[in-house]
Parts: structure tokens; sequence; C-alpha cells
């Protein structure tokens, strides 16, 4: 079947591109009619062609306040990516070894994957609901006067992020580690290099490249997070969610400039990040090593 | 993949894995715990009180035995989320198959290979709800498709089931899981070995034949993982059955959404804890088709 394009080659090619226009023609789509004149409406045809409605969205005025969701999401997103790369790290070295529980924490793992996000949102703010009647019963008047809840984006917020964003970069690192050659880490230590060096100097350069997709995992999943962010944000919104209820209210072209706005920001997390493992491999490649080729 | 040499090397390895356990533990067994614990306590107006009744359940099930043989609320929502379930599964396997067919089997060059399977991953990194109302430039009473349509004279009247509708909402959960599918089949077919196809192919089997002795088999753990990820997604949606179906589609995940609106959480525990127990009936079912721990 590798010899020679058979007809199956050629009609498998055609049903990929469709695919390919199936999964990016709406996105185009709204990109244009982002475009839209002032005086057009949601649909072709475009009535000239204007930044009127990224204008508008940049004023501010008529949405919600989309420009403090966007920097709330931004730094939610970042320190979630953070955690997300330094965690999974760390899990992903630790199964490797044989340690107690670790049969435990991979199902649990994949169970938070596949357990109904709906459902673990609503569990956290039941948690955080119960901490709060428990601090305003129970903790001295110093604390509990003018406490008003401890649900956030940065404390429940934050935990629904990783119960989402943790499991694929745990499966990311398993990936990695698979594909790992262990004898350049029993050369270190041969070598006399301690844990941290062994590390420090050969694992972590080889796998970095890798870790910076972990990084785009954590990013953008958190970014585009709503279902388990639903229950658990407090007062304060994030971005998609606020995309979620504009979608009902909103009926200019506005929403639309507001998803360009969105997915340019995913498409420069996602070129910057496949560049850096781009550099990084040729940096790799030039220095010699065959580091991560076996 | 565990090194045994390197067990007593370094730092233990739960002492490791103790921040991303913990995290699981403080943010998703105890909160699964509270979920069915409050889903036995009582509530009213405006707060919930600590209790054991069964008042959610009842309430939940209300009318089911006595409305037979019709089918109660519950039934139908769940029947209805089942059957986007079947569908959904259904047209994501056949194209998550193909695609990751033609990636794994056509495309020579790793590098291409690697270039497409990452067209295909793209999108899955931007916002769900923007691909979501990029249809409606398309599907919209004035969208393209009906503006196309009546300019062919194909129709006179825009189509109303387009937009809104359960077309769009399973169009959507096709557009955006589509890749859930993709992915773990493409995983399982860059594993076959090589010259288990040439073998075939020696022993003069047909591409057919090939694909349904060797392929297919060789791909079921990739199929039911991805089996797996669109089906729970679907039962516990609300956000695509919401935006695409015009808050209009009642679903199992909806269920829940609507009840933590009304701030009844216990109703909303209880619900909580039949999607569960649904989406696990589901799972044991195909875990009896594929062994998924052993396949892993």
């Amino acid at each position: 079947m590798n010899e020679g394009r058979s007809p199956a080659f050629y009609a498998l090619t055609a049903f990929f591109m469709l695919f390919v226009l199936f999964l990016y023609g709406p996105t185009i789509v709204i990109f244009i009619l982002s475009f839209q004149g002032p005086t057009g409406g949601l649909t072709f045809p475009l009535s000239g062609v204007s930044v009127h409605w990224f204008e508008k969205l940049w004023a501010g005025g008529g949405l919600v306040d989309i420009g403090g969701a966007f920097r709330r999401s931004l730094a939610l997103g970042l320190v979630i990516t953070i955690l997300t790369v330094l965690l999974s790290l760390l899990a992903g070295l630790a199964f490797r070894k044989r340690f107690p529980g670790s049969d435990l924490l991979f199902y649990v793992t994949v169970a938070s994957l596949i357990v109904p996000s709906i459902v673990t949102s609503l569990g956290i703010a039941l948690e955080f609901r119960l901490i709060d009647d428990l601090v305003k019963n129970y903790a001295p008047s110093w604390i509990a006067d003018g406490f008003q809840t401890s649900m956030g984006n940065f404390t429940s917020g934050l935990g629904a992020h990783l119960t989402w964003t943790l499991p694929f970069g745990l499966l990311v690192m398993f990936a990695i580690f698979n594909r790992f050659d262990g004898r350049f880490e029993e050369a270190a230590r041969d070598l006399g290099a301690t844990p941290w060096q062994s590390l420090r100097y050969v694992v972590l350069p080889i796998i970095l490249p890798s870790l910076v997709g972990v990084g785009l995992f954590g990013f953008t999943l958190s970014w585009d997070e709503i279902a388990r962010s639903s229950q658990v944000m407090g007062e304060h919104n994030t971005l998609p969610m606020e995309l979620q209820g504009l979608t009902t209210s909103v009926t200019t072209p506005e929403i639309y400039a507001l998803g360009t706005a969105t997915t340019g920001v995913s498409f420069a997390v996602i070129a910057v990040a496949l560049f850096s493992i781009g550099a990084l491999r040729a940096r790799q490649a030039r220095h010699g090593s065959d580091a991560g080729k076996a | 993949m565990s090194s045994p040499n390197l067990d007593r090397f370094g730092v233990p390895g739960w002492l490791q894995a103790l921040p991303f356990g913990l995290v699981f533990l403080a943010f998703f067994i105890v909160p699964l715990i509270l979920v069915v614990i409050v889903s036995f306590w009582d509530y009213n107006d405006y707060e919930m009180l600590p209790a054991f009744i069964t008042r959610s359940y009842t309430e939940s099930f209300e009318g089911c035995l006595t409305s037979l043989p019709d089918l109660c609320t519950i039934f139908r929502t769940y029947l209805s989320t089942a059957k986007f379930c079947l569908i959904v599964w259904a047209l994501t396997l056949v194209i998550g198959f193909t695609v990751a067919y033609y990636l794994a089997f056509y495309i020579r060059s790793t590098t291409m290979q690697m270039v497409l399977f990452l067209v295909c991953t793209i999108p899955f990194w931007t916002s769900n709800v923007i691909r979501m109302i990029s249809w409606i430039p398309l599907l919209g009473r004035n969208g393209l498709v009906n503006q196309a349509l009546i300019g062919a004279h194909v129709i006179n009247q825009p189509l109303e089931w387009l937009l809104y509708s359960p077309f769009s909402v399973a169009l959507a959960f096709v557009h955006l899981f589509a890749f859930f599918m993709v992915a773990p089949i493409f995983n399982s077919m860059m594993r076959i070995d090589r010259r288990l196809i040439e073998a075939a192919y020696d022993a003069g089997a047909t591409g057919w034949q090939m694909l349904t002795n060797v392929i297919i088999p060789l791909s079921k753990p990739g199929i039911a993982i991805g089996s797996i990820f669109v089906v729970t997604i679907v039962m516990g949606d609300f956000i695509t059955f919401g935006v695409m179906g015009g808050e209009q589609i009642a679903s199992a995940g909806k269920a829940i959404e609507t009840r933590l609106n009304a701030l009844q959480f216990p109703p909303a525990a209880a619900n909580a804890v039949i999607l569960l127990g649904a989406t696990m009936l589901i799972i044991a079912v195909m875990n009896r088709i594929v062994d998924i721990r052993k396949e892993l």
C-alpha cells in the first residue's frame, strides 16, 4: 500500500481537506465578519470593511467589563501554565520510579478528565461554600468580621483549572519519558553526578522543548475553560465565561471582534510555543548532541 | 517505563508526586465526596440544611412510576442526551478514524505527518465558545447556507432547523471534539509495527482486508479512549447544548445547571450523582469491550 499513489490516497486526501475546511472554515468566516462595516450585521454581505467593531470593543462600551475579564484570564492562565509545568514535571519524574499509591494517583488523574466538568465544578463550589460557612460561624472575630468568601479566581478557580490542565500535563510527560533514553541519566550518575545535577544538566535540557508543549496545554486549556469555571470563580468571571454570556445578548459583529481577538491570543501563544520548541530543538542539534534522538 | 535502577536515586517518588496528588485531593476527591454527601441534604429557598434524607432523589424521579408507560422528565432527558451521545460518537468515530488512518498510513514523511497532525490540533487550543458562535453566520436564518440554497432555488424559505436546533448541537459537538478521536487513534496506529502491514501485504491481503483484519483490531485501544472522551463530554455537557441549542434543548448536564442557577445545591448534587452513575455505567460497558487498562 505504500507503493504508488492509489485511488484511496486521493479519496482520503480529499476527505482530509474537507475535514480541515470543516475545522477552520467557520473561524475564518467570523474573522472576516469581524471587519464588518459599522452598519453591517451578523451575516454576509459585508457592508464595507472597517475596524469599527474592534474600536468599539477596545472602548469597552456596551459590553461588560471585557478588559478586566481579559486581564484576569491572562493572569490566571500564566499562573496555571507555571504550576502545570512544575507539578506535571515532578509527577512525571515520580512515575518513572515506583512509589506507593502510584496506580491510585494515575486513576484519579484519568478520572478527573472523565468526570463531567460540571460535577467537579459543583463539588469545588460546595467545598468553598462550606469553608465560608465554617469561617463565618467558628473563626475568631478578627477573621470572621468582614469575611466575604474564600471563593475566587486564584483559590477555587485555580484549583478547578488545575484538575483540567494537570491530567493533560501528566499524559504529555508520560509520552516524553516513554521516549527518553534512561542511559543518559545512568551515564551522568556513573560519572558522579548528584541527582540534582543529573536532572539540571542532563534531563531538563533534553526534555525542555517538550516542557514548552506542556506549558502550551496548560495555558490554552485554562484560557478557554468554561465548564469547570462556571460555579467556582466567585464574583469575577473569566473571559470565556463572559463571552458565553454574551452569545445570547449581543447581536452586533462586536462579538466576532471579541472572538477574533481571543483567537488571536490563542494563536499568538501557540505560535510562540511552537517557535520556542523549534528554536530549542535547533539549538540542541547545533550543539552536536544526539540528545533526544534516541 | 519505570527504570528500577533509578528507584533509590534522588528524591523519593512519593514526595515528587505529592504536590500533584494534593491538588487532586483538595480539588477533586474531596469535592466529589461532598457532592455525594450534599445530595442527601435538605434545603430551603436560600440555604442547604445538613440532614440525611432522599428528598433530592425522590424529587428528581418524581412521577417516574405513576406516569408509566410514558417517560418522566429525567428519563426523557437522559434518553435524549444518550441519543446525542450515540450520534456524535458514530460521526466522530468515522471521521476521526479516517483522518487518523490517512495521517498514519498515507503520509510518508514524518515531518509532514507532524505538520498535518498539528493542523488538526490547533483548533483544539482555541476557544470552544468562539468555535460555536462561528457557525452563526453560516447556519443562521440569513446565513451563508440559506443564502446559497435560496440562490440555487433549492428552497424558497430559509431553513429554520439549521441553527439553535438538535442539528446544530450535534454539528458543534462533532466540530469541537473530533480531535478527541483523531489523537488517540492516530497514536495507536503509529504504534502498529509496520512489518505486520508488510506481512499482510505479502500474504496477499487486499487493502480492505488489511484494514479490517490488522489495522482496526490494533487500533482498538485508541478507539476506546477516544470513545470514552467523546461520550463523557457529551453526557456532561451543558455549554454546547445551551449555546447551540438556543437554551431550548434539555440535557443531563443542563439539568444540573438549572438547579445551580436556582441555588438548589442538594438537588444539583443528586443530579450530579445520577449523571456520574450513568457515565460510569457507559464506561463499564465500553471497558467490557476493550480492557482499557491492559491497552494503555
